[in-house]
């Protein structure tokens, strides 16, 4: 039997393993709610660029989810939303500096979009509807599940175009050489294509599952 | 220095490098208040306006931020001036005309996470322009979202009248429709000297 303390552990632990998954697919930010499609469009023309803007994007939601969540009773309730969009700033100016000491041509290529990140709704949506009004741990929970979530969305952008519109895949040729690039995936429309591919295949199985229930 | 035109970076800003279509910049007010034609000229009248009172601000920041040598402050002071200038015109607004404070309803605050807005005030910034070709980028940028934002509007109200597969409906077909719009505007890339 279990003691009281024991289950309200496995309870919290399940319920951090349940803010982690939600991010992943049910509430996934991009292919559910459409929220951060700017950088999600942008720049996943190549997987790299998808993994680093996803990295990125992830890095800055926790840390700025970590600290809303430690911040929370310090905050006003009329300026938080001023006060979430300072400390989002100020850790994706750390990003910035850190990505480009990491690696300046990842950097050239996102150009102003990691400075963008700021205004991700995604972001700020987590930091005001969940960080804001839990605990330490589930919020780090969840936005590391969002962050994923995202970062898994961009790669499955990002693999697909530069697959077909370039015939490699994180750099490394996998389309034979008689393959004829398909350049429009990696220019603008490309990216409004796949993203919309993607949408109608969740929606096709979806409708499959309905209509066999 | 950039020596370009203001001309050719207005028609740069609005039809060659879109803002929405070519560099995905406020993709959200793209998909989310583009269902009726005249919501959307609103929503494009509003973001012009806060776009070129922020193209003001940041040019002026930017001058003293480099004189204060403190470059690293740059995003965060852009992102309070943006918010502030977004208030700011609320309240002139509301004190002005009331009829339109009511019309722009809760644009008007979500305009603040705008990227496209922030990508003006950091493109301006990165390309050295100077005062008078950071307005007729601003504006350029302006035109093109509403040029986008309407155009789009149109198709979705013709698309309400058509009959729509239910698996395609939604989100699916119309990111597919935004990526034709993306691709007739490519169109105008041969413009570019």
């Amino acid at each position: 039997m279990a003691t009281p303390a024991a289950s309200i552990q496995t309870k919290t632990s399940s319920e951090s393993a349940e803010n982690f998954i939600k991010g992943l697919w049910r509430e996934n930010p991009v292919f559910v709610a459409l929220l951060g499609m700017c950088p999600v469009l942008a720049v996943t023309n190549s997987a790299i660029n998808a993994l680093a803007i996803g990295a990125a994007s992830t890095f800055v939601m926790v840390l700025s989810s970590t600290i809303v969540s430690l911040a929370q009773k310090l905050i006003p309730k009329q300026v938080r939303i001023a006060s979430y969009i300072l400390i989002i700033a100020t850790f994706v100016t750390v990003t910035e500096y850190v990505l480009q000491a990491l690696s300046y041509e990842v950097h050239k290529a996102l150009g102003a979009f990691i400075a963008l990140i700021v205004v991700n709704c995604m972001i700020l949506g987590r930091a005001e509807a969940f960080a804001s009004r839990n605990n330490l741990r589930q919020a780090v929970m969840d936005a590391l599940g969002m962050g994923v979530g995202f970062t898994v969305a961009c790669l499955s952008l990002g693999t697909v175009r530069e697959i077909l519109g370039n015939g490699t895949l994180f750099g490394f040729q996998v389309l034979g050489s008689e393959f004829e690039p398909w350049i429009v995936m990696i220019l603008p429309p490309g990216a409004f294509f796949v993203l919309g591919m993607w949408l109608l295949l969740f929606n096709w199985i979806k409708h499959r599952k309905e209509a066999a229930e | 220095m950039n020596t370009a035109s203001s001309m050719s970076i207005f028609l740069n800003a609005a039809l060659i490098n879109n803002f929405v279509l070519a560099m995905f910049l406020g993709i959200c007010p793209f998909l989310g208040v583009s269902s009726k034609v005249d919501t959307a000229l609103r929503m494009g009248g509003a973001v012009t306006f806060v776009m070129l009172v922020s193209s003001v601000c940041a040019y002026g920041i930017n001058k003293a931020l480099i004189f204060i040598g403190a470059p690293y402050l740059q995003l965060i002071a852009y992102i309070v001036v943006i918010a502030s200038s977004v208030q700011l015109v609320e309240m002139i607004i509301k004190k002005f005309s009331p009829a339109l404070f009511r019309a722009l309803g809760i644009f008007l605050p979500l305009i603040t996470t705008n990227c496209a807005i922030l990508g003006v005030a950091l493109f301006q910034t990165a390309k050295q322009y100077d005062f008078i070709q950071s307005l007729s980028y601003a504006a350029g940028a302006g035109v093109g979202f509403i040029i986008a934002l309407v155009l789009m509007a149109g198709m979705r109200e013709r698309l309400e009248l058509s009959s729509v597969s239910s698996v395609v409906q939604g989100a699916a077909v119309t990111l597919i429709l935004a990526g034709i719009l993306s691709m007739a505007f490519m169109g105008f890339a041969g413009m570019a000297s």
